[in-house]
């Protein structure tokens, strides 16, 4: 049993088949990626288990736990954080605050009408949040409007956002799109260096090969809405199958 | 003091200090100079500062936090005002209880009113408040007259129960709105040399309740729920996806801003007993709005210095007429002072809604943080002179 077992699911969006008939089956603490080309319903997946799509037919269980019908926010709280496609940060407010946000939401759940006390008061959240900058070696910019930041620095503050939830399950949706090499260099790194240094499982939905090949260790590929094929990468790599539907190239 | 930041707890006594000696601070003319029409230190209008500072604040935690903005919260400060009136009548004419009830019969009303409005967002969560405010001011005007009193709005009457108190005065007249005996209206008068200064027992009690109105803001501005609310501003959907539940946070914040505007509905009540349907027009909702704006959207003071601003305006601009103005310019030729007079006549008397919305305009287009951000332009050029001229200063010494 893997900590995500996805069965049956199937999504219509009025004539449209996103999703056919998908069967997906995470492992705990592995890297998995999905792939699949343009509009093969990867990002219509992760929304069914994320709780911002609710499939027409078929489950989703988390650890044993079935996340259809829940909010977004129950989904999280049970222990699957999401990064964007395009970092989703809180722009108007600082570094830290950002950093202190997903603090406060694992010590105080989805509603704490905390308002009388200081916020930098709160020492235990404002230390972790301190500590988790530190680990995203953005400590210097703490004080910076998150919005002002770079591109990449939004990305790495998102996922630090995410991690400092000390989820089970990180879901990441094209990570590196639109990234400079370098960028996505650094990515890789950090991903890397999480799933290596951490008790967590990631699975990433990702366009660039080289991305998904220095990560993965599972790979799920994804066409017209149905799986191809799921197996491991050494694998993925020469199958036919694969590369007609994703490359497509005629074998 | 106080658990607040230095900087927070300056602002405070700063606010403090001007609100205390304001009797001095806004009668600065002579009471028999030309000039005493710019006064603004007498009790009716310090009231009205305050009480609309009280309005502004609360609002301001509902928009300045959030960024939902309400068309609809004068709704709440007429039943505040509506529940105070009934009090009187019924209870007591001390404003202690008359003030509790207020916030809390706003609050029940925001509550219904904030959990149904927030289940949308954006314009048409200011379309259902405003359609809420209008449903009630229609109602209040219409078929609930034997609550509201209709079209002459509620007042006190010779023959009111009054539980805890009486009916009427030994002299028959109808009692007036005290607290613990002190009656709101008297006042103390001071007469320094050409000067006059009035002391109200009223607005020195609506003057605390604002000081601990702002307290209370300032302690919720910097709370981990003052964040949240900044967050569901910023990012909503970050939010959800971060394992939190913006709605409960949007609507405590609706109901505490409600709350806010049913305390000032209250203490609009105790300075003078009686209340209308007119209190809970849309153009009532819309000036809390214009005072956030222009004070400063999300700024501690801005939306008290918004509500200052405004309502100086609509007491003495309105007040200017055209005689007036003949007597300022009467030292200029003829021809020129008829000419000035016409071309200012349309700002001033009932014209100065045109001064304010020209002012309102510039404020939007240059300062989008309203005042506070003037303040601290000025602020930033003064310091920056200062820089300049001590830089100068020293560099002769090294
Ligand atoms: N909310 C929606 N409404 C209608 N069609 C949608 C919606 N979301 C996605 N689709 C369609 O579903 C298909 C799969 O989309 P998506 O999951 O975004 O693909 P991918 O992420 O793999 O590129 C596409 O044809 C897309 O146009
Ligand atoms: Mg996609």
């Amino acid at each position: 049993m893997g900590i995500l077992e996805v069965k049956n699911v199937g999504k219509r969006f009025g004539g449209l088949q996103a999703l056919g008939d998908v069967n997906l089956s995470v492992k705990e603490n592995s890297v998995h990626a999905i792939i699949g080309p343009n509009g093969a319903g990867k990002s219509t997946l992760l929304n069914c288990l994320v709780g911002k799509l609710i499939p027409d037919t078929g489950s989703v269980m988390f650890d044993g736990q079935s996340v259809l019908g829940r909010a977004p926010y129950e989904i999280n709280q049970m222990g699957i954080s999401r990064v964007f496609q395009t970092p989703e940060i809180f722009g108007d407010l600082s570094v830290l605050e950002n950093m202190m946000i997903p603090c406060f939401a694992k010590r105080d759940g989805a509603f704490e009408m905390n308002a009388f006390s200081d916020v930098m008061s709160q020492k235990d959240v404002l230390e972790k949040a301190e500590h988790m900058l530190e680990e995203m070696n953005m400590a210097d910019k703490r004080h910076m409007h998150a919005a002002a930041m770079s591109r990449g620095d939004k990305r790495r503050l998102e996922i630090g956002m995410c991690l400092s939830q000390e989820p089970r399950l990180l879901l990441l949706d094209e990570p590196t799109a639109g990234m400079a090499r370098a960028d996505t260099n650094n990515t890789i790194d950090l991903l890397k260096e999480i799933s290596d240094q951490r008790d967590i499982t990631i699975a990433i939905i990702e366009h660039d090969m080289h991305v998904v090949f220095s990560l993965a260790n599972r790979i799920t590929v994804l066409a017209q809405g149905t799986p191809l094929v799921e197996d491991d990468p050494e694998n993925i790599r020469g199958n036919p199958k694969v590369r007609e539907a994703y490359l497509g190239e005629t074998a | 003091m106080f658990k607040l930041e230095k900087t927070d707890l300056s602002l405070l006594v700063i606010v403090a200090v001007l609100t205390m000696f304001a009797p001095f601070i806004l009668n600065p003319f002579p009471a028999d100079s030309a000039m005493a029409q710019f006064n603004a230190g007498y009790p009716d209008l310090m009231q009205r500062f305050v009480i609309f500072g009280v309005f502004a604040i609360g609002f301001n935690i509902l928009f300045g936090l959030t960024g939902y903005l309400s068309f609809g919260h004068a709704a709440f400060l007429g039943v505040g005002s509506y529940a105070a009136v009934w009090m009187f009548k019924l209870l007591s004419m001390n404003v202690v209880p008359a003030i509790i009830l207020s916030v809390i019969v706003a609050g029940l009303f925001s509550l219904v009113i904030g959990f149904v409005s927030l289940r949308r967002s954006g314009i048409y969560f200011s379309i259902l408040t405003l359609a809420f405010a209008q449903m009630m001011f229609a109602l209040a005007y219409s078929v609930l007259t034997p609550i509201t009193g209709g079209e002459t709005g509620l007042q006190l009457a010779l023959d009111d129960p009054r539980i805890l108190g009486v009916s009427q005065t030994a002299g028959g007249n109808i009692p007036v709105p005290s607290i613990f005996g002190l009656e709101m209206r008297s006042s103390a008068e001071l007469a320094l040399g050409a000067w006059s200064f009035t002391f109200n027992v009223g607005y020195y009690f609506c003057a605390l309740i604002m000081l601990v109105s702002f307290y209370v803001a300032i302690r919720i501005f910097r709370s981990p729920f003052g964040m949240m609310l900044r967050a569901v501003k910023s990012n909503q959907q970050r939010m959800n996806y971060t394992g939190l539940n913006s709605k409960p946070y949007t609507l405590a914040a609706f109901v505490i801003s409600g709350m806010y505007a049913g305390l000032a509905g209250g203490l609009m009540a105790s300075m003078d007993p009686l209340a209308g349907a007119e209190r809970m027009q849309w153009t009532a909702s819309g000036e809390v709005v214009l005072m956030t704006i222009l004070g400063g959207v999300g700024t501690l003071i801005g939306p008290v210095l918004g509500a200052g601003f405004i309502k100086y305006f609509e007491n003495i601009f309105s007040k200017i007429n055209s005689t007036i103005l003949h007597e300022w310019f009467a030292f200029l030729p003829d021809g020129l002072e008829d000419l000035l007079v016409n071309v200012l006549y349309p700002f001033i008397g009932k014209g100065w809604h045109l001064t304010l919305g020209i002012l309102f305009m510039l404020v939007v287009i240059y300062l989008p943080g309203g005042l506070v951000e003037g303040g601290q332009r000025v602020n930033g050029w003064f310091r920056n002179r200062g820089a300049k001229k001590s830089t100068t200063k020293t560099t002769p010494a090294e």
